[in-house]
């Protein structure tokens, strides 16, 4: 394995570019749930449902500059299962809001 | 059943992935994490249908807005889970040498995704819309 130097294939790039697309992907889904709950019957629930979804996207927020961070050595280790596991979890948890919210 | 339960045990266990086989190309990870987020980018995406479908169709009967956004949430939810699954697994075969494991899930949720959509073409003709 090559050590120093460029990846000619700008391998560390395009992963970093992908975790970005996939937080944007995450921020619409965060911007829908924002404006459902806001939108919906009780206020109360509103505003909790809103404030999770918030901390659910600030989460992945969190997890994606991290990852994005450690993809700037030179040569970037192996993503941690946690953090897969954590981005998942992330993506999981909108969809239950999103349950909670059309039911 | 059993590799499904190994599966899951290793999303939990980072150490475990590590200790098998020999570390390849991080070039090989790095693609494969690239798939990773692909998917789960896939899953938002559905996740983000699900609450479309519920706020910007409001004139649909509400059994048929209820039945199309869950529909598109449990697409959503299998789909992320389906790409810690794949990730863990892909990685697994690489270590060892082996090869990468094949799935029909693509095709599952092809037809999941045609039938959702289908449904929306029956709804509009239909003037269920409103």
């Amino acid at each position: 394995m090559r050590r120093s130097g460029r990846d000619p294939g700008l391998q560390p790039e395009r992963t970093r570019l992908a975790w970005r697309r996939t937080t944007l992907a995450c921020t619409v889904a965060a911007v829908l749930a924002a404006r459902a709950a806001l939108r919906g019957g009780s206020p109360l629930a509103g505003a909790l449902l809103c404030a999770l979804c918030l901390s659910v996207w600030l989460a992945f927020l969190a997890f994606a500059h991290r990852r994005i961070r450690a993809l700037s050595a030179s040569a970037p280790r192996l993503l941690a299962p946690r953090l897969a596991l954590a981005a998942t979890a992330c993506t999981v948890a909108l969809a239950l809001c999103a349950a909670a919210l059309v039911l | 059943m059993i590799d499904l339960r190994q599966s899951v045990r290793l999303w939990f266990a980072p150490a475990r992935i590590s200790e098998q086989g020999e570390t390849p190309d991080y070039r090989f990870s790095l693609a494969n994490e690239r798939t990773f987020l692909a998917w789960l980018r896939t899953a938002l995406a559905l996740v983000g249908g699900g609450f479309a479908v519920d706020q910007f169709l409001p004139g649909l009967r509400s059994g048929w807005r209820l039945g199309l956004a869950l529909a598109l949430l449990a697409a959503g939810v299998l789909c992320a889970l389906r790409a810690i699954n794949h990730w863990v697994r892909c990685e697994r075969a690489m270590r060892r040498g082996e090869d990468l494991p094949v799935s029909r899930f693509p095709a599952l949720m092809s037809v999941v995704v045609a039938a959702v959509a289908v449904a929306m073409v029956v709804v509009v003709v239909g003037g269920w819309a409103g």
